[in-house]
């Protein structure tokens, strides 16, 4: 009897393991035959592991991934095109979430509010707040899903900086001091002079969101809702006055103590000059971090320090346009003095699907960005350099050990972790422009002006009158209060 | 009935012959170009479902020309200098004399007026000119562009031209060097750019430890807008040299011989051979090169993108590259507008040389 029992029960659960599998199977393979054309910056940064992550998904549920990449310059308006168009050849952009707005303006966006509620494997709560709530929603709606967390941060040679007896700036004009004091050493040991500052500042690249991210901490002293942009009663730009001028100023001096060529430097160019050991500061996103950690291509193992961006004493007076000193009223968010206001520089990047896209691939396209942006993926994904993705999960934070096995020194992690939280978690973190036509406001009207200035063409009065007119002349093109609204909103303001 | 049918088929048959190219041509050429001219006279946005066109009329022109993009497009307008007046002066007093000039001989109305706009458009640049580089200030797109073509161009001539006056010579390996002239014209233009920017970077490029040597470490060609200019050009001749050198050798080869032999036997000097033989017959061929080349170098978009984004600020940005940056905003009327107003300058300069120089030649030969 307890022979057959036994048989009976292992073939039972035989039967059972075996309907479960092909269940899981048939599940799994649910969106095979389905194609998803997803269009992104090219790779290997972003656009890399999405083609590998790709190919994980297809084995799992049959959805082919065909990933697409134009220079980052293209990707908004390639999108715009498809999109409004009614071409729709592109099921899901992973790009800037700042620009989302203007494509959920114009109902280009699937609405993934419900797709989002259903899915505990996503892990909502784990997703920091800010990209939980601020990145990835909309008017409300999740329209996005983050698959990157973006901060801007200063990165110091903590070698170069113990050997000159310096501590890691806490201000604008601090890092110009040890900017000066480090330029010209030979920070790598090949005997050719080194650079006390590294700032990609090519035109046509990335590199206005330093200028906002050296600008924020001047003009930004009551926490995110003040924002660094406009005024929030009127729309008017807020860039023409003594705080802009001095950010100008600083960029533009940073330049001194620059490799010759910065002018005409991407991040990419940076990049390789910062982990060739050839840069004692550099303003970056996340990514330096784990990018000095492979040793492939990294002689600053272990030898670089990350802190929260820079501030100031000194912060504009909104009322007259001028710089006075920081007291408790004006800055409440200082520390010893210093007004910080790390910059949420891009956003981080997300992706979005094409409203007009076939439902059934709608779905399969957000089970593979929920898949990119679940933790058993992201938490490994983060910390390697190549790809581009810098932490945005709780998780992230709290656990170090897959920081130390992708190869932190246990301090160097701490440290990393510890400059981005300070910078998610500060009560005055500056929030990026999130409103239509932000792709135009900065990408070619501050982006243009702040080349020119740079170049000698103009001067900073010059250069911010004009940023000015141009923001104003697009506030006018999209209307005044629709814009003043979906600002307000941007910053969390709902009255 | 069949009858019937076949002869008006056969008198049909002139208009049925051509009736493919006239689509073509109106589908691929002439609706882009009305489509475009209404984007030029509308403020365009993407939206769901489509465009949301409005027209504004003249105001994308409006605001290139006089409005806030000016500094763009012509140019940063300040004080402008004596030396600017006296050029601006000498030049329309230059013009003037040539339409009186013109008025005194027998005049064709069509031609009048080809020469007014001709002149009117002339004196433009004069100005724009005079009021920016001569007064101390900042080119526009178009100072830019019509640098890339009138600098580049000689250059690029000259430097042709001398190349394939070499290799018409029997001299050993001219096959080989006319292999490797050519090969530059072979070679995308992207990787042109790229190769180029690698060679001008001083820091890790290929020649930095040059660089260094000669003390240039610390010098940046890109971050000068004149340098920059300037590489732009080296680059680009070294593109397009190629061009003009096999299309002069074809030219230079077809030179009658006895005429050459001739001209040695009566003594004359290489220079006077080249001067009074072989420059006039080859004269056609050359006015021809120049127009297709000058054509080409005011599309010039590939280079200045790739070598330095169109900066340092926006000293290397030529007018195909400024309608770019435009669309990518995405702003397609301005865009369309700075496409309208190339097309403008390009079909003026082009026309009247044609017109000025190349069939004053051929009626001046007889």
């Amino acid at each position: 009897m307890k022979i057959v029992t036994k048989s009976v029960l292992t073939a039972l659960f035989g039967a059972v393991a075996l309907t479960g599998a092909t269940a899981v199977a048939q599940a799994q393979k649910m969106y095979e035959g389905i194609e998803i054309n997803l269009l992104t910056r090219p790779g290997p940064v972003i656009a890399g592991r999405l083609e590998e992550r790709g190919k994980e998904f297809e084995a799992m549920t049959g959805a082919k991934i065909n990933v697409a990449s134009v220079p980052f310059a293209d990707l908004f308006q390639k999108l715009l095109t498809d999109w409004a168009t009614g071409t729709n050849s592109i099921d899901v952009g992973v790009f800037a979430s700042g620009w989302a707005v203007e494509l959920a303006d114009g109902d280009l966006l699937a609405d993934l509010s419900d797709f989002v509620a259903n899915d505990p494997d996503l892990d909502l709560d784990d997703i920091a707040p800010y990209f939980r709530e601020f990145n990835q929603k909309i008017n409300g709606k999740t329209l996005l899903i983050t698959i990157d967390g973006d901060f801007q941060m200063l990165y110091y040679r903590t070698d170069v900086l113990d050997e000159l007896g310096l501590k890691p700036p806490k201000t604008w004009d601090e890092y110009l001091e040890v900017a000066a004091a480090a330029h010209g050493k030979d920070m790598n040991g090949d005997g050719v002079k080194d650079f006390g500052s590294c700032m990609f500042k090519k035109r046509n690249a990335q590199s206005f969101y330093a200028i906002m991210s050296i600008a924020a901490p001047f003009v930004q002293t009551q926490g995110t809702s003040q924002g660094i942009f406009f005024n929030i009663e009127t729309m008017k730009p807020m860039v023409n006055n003594e705080a802009w001028a001095a950010a100008l100023a600083f960029f533009k001096e940073s330049g001194k103590y620059g490799p010759p060529e910065e002018l005409n430097h991407d991040i990419g160019d940076t990049r390789a000059l910062v982990t060739s050991g050839r840069c004692a500061l550099m303003l970056d996103w996340g990514d330096i971090g784990p990018l000095s950690i492979d040793e492939t291509t990294s002689k600053i193992k272990d030898l670089v320090g990350a802190s929260i961006l820079p501030g100031s004493t000194k912060v504009l007076d909104w009322e007259s346009g001028k710089l006075v000193p920081c007291d408790a009223k004006r800055c409440p968010h200082a520390i010893d003095g210093v007004n910080h206001a790390p910059f949420a520089a891009f956003g981080g990047w997300s992706g979005a699907i094409n409203a007009k896209a076939d439902p059934k691939v709608i779905e399969a396209a957000y089970k593979f960005l929920s898949y990119m942006s679940q933790a058993a993926q992201s938490n490994y994904d983060v910390t390697q350099g190549w790809t581009g993705y810098n932490p945005y999960r709780i998780s992230q934070f709290e656990t170090i050990e897959p920081w130390v096995e992708a190869g932190f020194s246990r301090e160097s992690a701490e440290n990393y972790l510890g400059a981005i939280g300070d910078s998610l978690n500060s009560p005055n973190m500056a929030s990026d422009m999130r409103i239509p036509g932000t792709q135009r406001y900065q990408g070619i009207i501050l982006d243009r002006e702040l080349a020119r200035f740079l170049a000698g063409e103009v001067t900073a009065e010059q250069a911010l009158e004009n940023i000015e007119a141009g923001w104003e002349e697009i506030t006018e093109e999209f209307g005044r209060d629709g814009q003043l609204s979906m600002y307000k909103s941007s910053l969390g303001i709902t009255n | 009935m069949p009858s019937v049918f076949s002869e008006w088929l056969d008198r049909q048959s002139r208009h049925l012959f051509i009736m493919p190219a006239v689509i073509m041509i109106l589908v691929f050429s002439i609706f882009p170009l009305i489509a475009s001219a209404i984007l030029a006279l509308s403020r365009v946005r993407l939206r769901a479902g489509g465009y949301k066109v409005t027209f504004v009329g003249f105001a994308n022109f409006k605001k290139q020309i006089f409005g806030s993009e000016q500094f763009h497009f012509l140019g940063t307008f300040g004080s402008i200098s004596l030396l600017a007046w006296a050029f601006t002066i000498a030049v329309g007093a230059l013009l003037i004399w040539w339409l009186l000039r013109y008025l005194r001989g027998p005049v064709w109305w069509l031609g009048l007026i080809g020469r007014l706009i001709a002149a009117a458009v002339l004196f433009g640049i004069a100005f724009m000119f005079a009021a920016t580089l001569l007064s101390g200030t900042q080119i526009g797109t178009l100072g830019v562009t019509l640098f890339y073509v009138f600098v580049g161009c000689t250059v690029q001539f000259a430097i042709g031209l001398g190349l394939a006056v070499v290799c018409a010579q029997p001299i050993r390996g001219r096959t080989f060097f006319r292999v490797v002239f050519f090969l530059p014209l072979m070679i995308t233009p992207i990787g042109i750019g790229y190769a180029f920017r690698m060679l001008a970077d001083t820091t890790k490029g290929p020649f930095a430890p040059l660089w260094q040597m000669v003390g240039l470490g610390d010098y940046a060609w890109v971050t000068s807008p004149w340098a920059a200019r300037f590489f732009i050009i080296v680059a680009d001749s070294w593109q397009w040299i190629p061009f003009i050198f096999v299309v002069l050798l074809a030219a230079l080869e077809n030179v009658p011989r006895d005429m050459v032999e001739a001209g040695h036997v009566d003594g004359a000097s290489h220079s006077q051979i080249f001067r009074e033989i072989t420059w006039p017959q080859i004269a056609p061929v050359a006015a021809t090169v120049i127009l297709i080349r000058v054509i080409e170098a005011f599309k010039l978009v590939d280079l200045p993108n790739i070598m330095t984004a169109g900066g340092p600020g926006i000293a290397t940005e030529s007018m195909t590259l400024h309608a770019f940056f435009a669309w990518r905003a995405p702003d397609l009327g301005q865009s369309a507008a700075i496409s309208y107003l190339l097309l403008f300058v390009t079909v003026v300069l082009c026309v009247s040389f044609f017109n000025l120089v190349i069939l004053k030649h051929r009626s001046a030969q007889g």
